[in-house]
Order: C-alpha cells, then structure tokens, then sequence
C-alpha cells in the first residue's frame, strides 16, 4: 500500500471573503486577482510547504500537488515550483504530480526537462501524472479546447522521447514542432519516472491509460463509479491481454483526523467552506458548466452537451447541478434540513473523525475499492495550518500504521510493490544492490 | 425555424468530403455563409431574396450542419478555401458572396484570395478584422443559450425565432457548430491580423450592413470594413441586433436586391 497526502492549497483570505462560511458567492473565473495579496500568498505558500515536510515526517510514502489555474481554490498554478522545492526540502517521500496539463502546454520541451530536474534533484522521488484539464485550464491558458485529448496524447508521446530517445532529433507533429530535441537534463529514474494517470470521468482517459498500463487514480469521485471506472480498466486490460490488480488502482478521498469527535466535526466542515474545489458538492463556489464543458473538450459528435457535461460532476457527489442539467426529476432536499457535511459523511465523501472512527471507516473504502495506493485529501477548504497539523500528527500515529496493516490483511499492493506493466512484484532497491555485491564478491 | 417549400434540399460530394446546401431561385446567384451557431435552414430572409428574383445558395460550411467535418482544418481560411472550391463544383460564380457574422469573415478571406469567383460582397455584422474600438463578444465564455440571445436586439426577438427552450435540434446544432468555431477560431478569435492587408486589394462592391443594437461584433468593425474595402458602402440598420437578417429579413433583402442590381 502506498499512502499520499494531498491538499488542493487553497488562496484562504480572511479579508476578501474567499475564507470559512462566509457566505460570499465564488464564481468561477469571475474573480479579479485584484484582490490577491502577494504577502497572503507568501504565507500559504510557506505553510503548505510545511505541511508537507511534515507529513513526510509522519510517514506518508508520497506528497501529492496538483495544478489548477487561474482560481483561488488551488494555488499549484506552477506546481512544478513546489515539486522542486520538495525535491530538495525532503529526502524520503514520493513526490507525486497528478498531475502537469499536457494541453495547455505548448512548449512540452520544457516539461520535459523540469521533471527531468525535478527527478534529479530528488533523486528519483518523481511519480509523474499528466490530466487533460478542465475548461478553466484551457480558458486559463488559451489552449484550444476540442484538441486537448489530440494534444495530450503527442505532448505525451514527445516528452517519453525526450526522456528516452538519444538526441538530437527532430520532432514534426500534428501540434508540436521541434528542430532539436536534445534536452541536457535526463530523468534519474531508467527509463523514466513512473506515469500515473489520475481523472475523473473520462473513459477516453481510463481506456488509454490501461492500454499503457499505467495505474489510474479515481479523484474523489464517490464509492459506485469510481468501481465502474476501475471495472472498465479491467475490461480494457483484458483487450490488450492482461489482468489488472491493486498496482493499477488509485483513489485520492477527504480524510481529516482529530483529537476529538467534537474538534472533527468542526475541522472536516471546513472542507466544504472557504474556496475549496467549486467541482465538489456542498462548496460555496459557482461552477459556469459552458466553461468547464468547453466545445469539444470531451467527444460528443453525436450527443447533447448535458448528456456529458455533468456526469463528472455527479460522479463527485454535485447532484444538484447535474440533476439540474440533466433535466431528471429532483427531489431536492429541503435547505433547512438538508446538511451537506453529514450527507457527505454518510456516503464516505469525507470521513472526519478521530482515529478510532475514521480507521473502520478507511477500512470500508479499502475493501470497497481494492486501491493499491491511496490519497487522503486533508487540510482544505477553511482549514487552519493548526488544523492540518493536529491532523498530520494523528495520521502518523494512528492512522497510518493501522491502514497498513489493513492494507496487508487484504493484500493491496502498490506500483513499487508489483510492477504495473509487468504485474511482477518488484524486488526492493536494497535487496537488489545487496544481492549485486554479493555476486560481485562471489565472482571475484 | 422552418424549411421554406420551394428550397431543395441537397448535397454535393467534393475530395475533402460532402457538403451540404439548400437551394432555390433562377437568378442572379447569391450564396450565404451562415453564422458561427450554424445554420438553421431557409430563412424569411432567403425566402425575400428569391421573391426579388434571385437564386440563393446556402450551405451548411465543411464543419457545420450536414456537411462532413474537416477534421485537419485549423484556421477560417481551410474554410474559405473550401467555400471557394464549392461555388467552383457548383458552377455558381461569379457570385454575389453574403457573409453573416462569422460568414462574413470566411467570405472576407475568400474574396482576398479569388477575386474571380466573387462578384460582389455583403457583409452583415461580419468579423474577422481586429476591432479598433471594443472587443467581439466571446461565445466560448457564454452559453449557447446567452450568446444567442445577445445576438438578437432584445430577448423578445430571441424567443420569436427559438422560444423559451430551444429545441433538442437547435441545441445540438448550436453545440456542435461552437465545436467547429473553436477549431478554427478558438485564437486567435474570430479575427485575422493579416486579413486587412488583403482586403485592401479586395475591390469588388461591397455592402457592409451592420445592426445598430449589434452587441456581438462592435460598431468600429463595420467602419473598418468599409474603410479598407476600396469598393464598400455601409449600410446601418437602427432597429437590429448582430442578426440583422434574422430581425429585418425584407430590409436586408432589399438592400441585397438593390446591391446586386447596381452591378
């Protein structure tokens, strides 16, 4: 079992509003970065780059970032920053990218070569992840939308040749043009760092990725379709002769620990206040459909945009809007009694407690799920630095250990425990050197 | 929006695959580029254009409607240059070109590069020129449903021609031509910086017709249309949106008429 921690980073400004229950509508792409302060920016830099220090202290294997732009629910516009910080700030941990977006990048040359450096600098901690974006990020980044799948794949196929392919060489596509492709920073890792694929939705994206056998991570998407996105894996590996196992499955889900159930309740509210993630249900943020559904950003010749748009949506609990769009009959709970934290917590889209109670609860996600490696999404929303730390603290004491133990029980196995393309367990780097010298000296 | 009787549906097969278009009318040919959102058929407008005597050619662009969809096309000239080979395959020109909108930009690019095929031009709200003054309204940030409806002069005009919901039909349409707009114009949008150096040798007559209350294309676009065209002639309609010809069929259709017959 591999165990991540990851928060999206949020911009929390208690003068503006983007901060706790304020009340205040965030529509998305609609605040001006007027009101951004840079010495705000400064801290919240600094103190999730401190977290994560942190949380590799309290034994989590991988620190996951991820990249959004141009909104104050995440501020890894340049996550690779924060991965080479980590790079050189840590020493044990995985730093796990899900991931850079391949689309918006025009000049993928550049990716290349900083994850080449990240890799070094951390001497091969890199677990790359590349997504397609959102509609923010193309609109962010002026990428035209209906080639985003057409672009991810060559951004993909160029940077593996970077990494691998002896320069120089020319590369002529359909997207990207290079006259010389010989970057003079190479991957630690041979031949490159591992390739996770983490979404949402997208059974373009599931399909591919298990046709790489690259493992997939479910992003917070809620118990049933994230087994239906895993089924389809399968199937797809099965196409291209093959079975899958837990080194192929990854899930990221809400998980906050505390010292009592009372400081829990108020802590994991805080995930669906402040400028969390507008995709997730019960957030206090706007979502403009036309603009995460941009045209041709998903495959729809032949169909409605309504009848795509918001299956993403729906797959993370936002109900709602996707009820809304779609047209179905709702049965909308009445806003009086209608509690989003608890209805959350009932379905396991946020588990919030102390270590006695979230353990069991972990537990039922694992069992449901059989993921090989695991996210828990902590510190976000409204969340304090206090907050995220007795958190942190409670993982690495508690929770952690009994996860994994969990995790042997039921056999869940890692991609560095068993090898995802060959489904061959990995011999550990120790034994393997240990055993080379031994050969060695046998030898001579 | 409903089919007009006397206009026959058809269809002609090129290399780069088939295209559809309505036709009707024995006179002097016109062809009408649609808008960005597609085109929903005959219009009242086309229908007054045949009554004037005229024949009209309307075809849905490679990419929208019927017409199969150039999926290696990346910019309105791919568009313009196909139009161009249609009116060839059709026999039609030397025609007189009517863009509308967005057809107004991909007639624009292909009277600058075959001045042959086009005996005059009109342009209604027509694009494609970086505007001096204001922006051109962005449909990529709108929806379909609110950049229509800013098309029209007010929601009235609006639900006159689609209703309160439009049907599944008009949706799709709209939804797959803003597909096909942002493969071609997605950046930069809906404007060529090296279309007005062209369009300066452009000097077949042209009639600008632009809509007072048009809240799509800016009123400084039409200027610079008539400004770089050696041969144009602004016309400016008080009482329309960016849709001129939706809201003011018989006028427009006169001022086509009219055009057509000083040539």
């Amino acid at each position: 079992m591999f165990i991540g921690h990851f928060t999206e980073r949020p911009y929390q400004d208690p003068e503006s509003g983007y901060f706790g229950a304020t009340g205040r509508s965030i529509t998305d792409l609609t605040m001006s970065n007027a009101s951004y302060d840079p010495k705000l920016g400064a801290r919240l830099y600094n103190r999730y780059l401190d977290e994560k220090i942190y949380a590799e202290e309290m034994g989590f294997d991988g620190l996951m970032l991820n990249e959004h732009h141009s909104t104050p629910f995440c501020m890894g516009g340049v996550m690779n920053l924060e991965a080479a910080i980590l790079a050189r700030i840590t020493s044990r941990s995985k730093i796990v990218l899900l991931g850079n977006i391949l689309p918006i990048w025009d000049d993928p040359l550049f990716l290349a070569e900083e994850l080449a450096e990240i890799d070094m600098i951390s001497e091969g901690r890199l677990v790359t992840g590349w997504v397609r974006g959102t509609g923010r990020e193309s609109v962010a980044h002026n990428a035209v939308a209906p080639y985003n799948w057409e672009r991810f794949q060559e951004a993909h196929d160029f940077i593996i040749d970077a990494w691998t392919r002896p320069g120089p060489f020319r590369w002529e596509g359909e997207h990207y043009h290079f006259r010389y492709v010989n970057p003079w920073a190479r991957p630690y890792q041979d031949p490159h760092p591992p390739i996770w694929i983490p979404g949402v939705m997208s059974r373009n994206t599931v399909a591919w990725a298990a046709e790489k056998r690259y493992p997939y991570v479910m992003l917070a998407t809620e118990l049933e379709p994230t087994k239906e996105s895993y089924a389809y894996y399968t199937e797809v590996a099965k196409e291209h002769g093959y079975e899958t196992g837990t080194q192929h499955r990854g899930y990221l889900f809400k998980v906050h620990v505390d010292e009592t159930e009372e400081l829990a309740e108020q802590a994991g509210r805080k995930f669906v206040q402040g400028p969390s993630n507008p995709f997730l249900e019960g957030n206090q943020g706007v979502v403009r459909p036309f603009i995460q559904n941009l045209p041709g950003l998903t495959q729809r010749n032949n169909l409605l945009p309504t009848m795509r748009s918001f299956a993403a949506a729906a797959s993370r609990g936002r109900a709602a809007q996707h009820q809304a769009e779609t047209k179905k009959a709702v049965e909308k709970p009445k806003p009086e009694k209608f509690d989003t934290y608890v209805d959350q917590t009932k379905k396991y889209s946020i588990i919030s407690g102390t270590p006695k109670t979230v353990i069991p609860k972990v537990k039922h996600v694992l069992e449901t799920l059989r993921p090989g490696s695991i996210f828990f999404w902590d510190g976000d929303g409204a969340m304090s630095h206090e907050d995220s730390m007795r958190s942190l603290r409670l993982m690495g004491s508690d929770v952690i250990p009994a996860v994994r133990e969990i995790a042997d029980e039921l056999e869940l196995k890692s991609p560095f425990e068993v090898d995802p393309k060959t489904n061959q367990p990995i011999v550990e780097s120790k034994e393997s050197e240990s055993s080379d010298s031994s050969s060695e000296t046998d030898s001579v | 929006m409903q089919e007009l009787d006397e206009f026959e549906q058809l269809q002609i097969t090129m290399p780069t695959g088939d295209v559809a278009y309505i036709k009707a009318g024995i006179g002097e040919p016109v062809v009408y580029l649609h808008h960005s959102w597609g085109s929903p058929g005959a219009l009242p407008f086309h229908h007054n254009l045949i009554e004037a005597g005229l024949s009209a050619t309307i075809p849905d662009m490679p990419g929208w409607g019927g017409s199969t969809r150039p999926t290696w096309a990346r910019d309105v000239r791919d568009i313009a240059i196909l139009i161009g080979n249609v009116i060839d395959a059709l026999r039609l020109g030397p025609v007189t070109l009517i863009g509308a909108g967005f057809g107004g930009y991909v007639a624009s690019e292909l009277a600058a590069m075959s001045p042959p095929r086009i005996a005059s031009l009109v342009l209604i709200g027509p694009v494609g020129l970086y505007p001096e003054q204001g922006e051109i309204l962005d449909q990529m940030m709108l929806s379909h449903r609110q950049y229509i409806q800013e098309s029209f002069r007010d929601r009235r005009t609006y639900i006159d021609h689609f209703g309160e919901e439009p049907d599944t039909q008009i949706r799709t349409l709209w939804d797959l031509s803003r597909e096909m707009t942002a493969r071609v114009s997605w950046k930069p949008y809906m404007h060529n910086r090296r279309l007005q150096h062209l369009l300066s040798s452009v000097d077949c007559p042209t009639l600008v017709v632009y809509g007072e209350k048009d809240k799509v294309a800016p009123r400084s676009l039409a200027l610079q249309f008539e400004k770089i065209l050696p041969n144009a002639k602004l016309e400016v309609v008080r009482s329309a949106g960016h849709l001129v010809e939706f809201e003011e069929p018989k006028l427009v259709a006169d001022l086509v008429c009219d055009h057509v017959s000083r040539l």
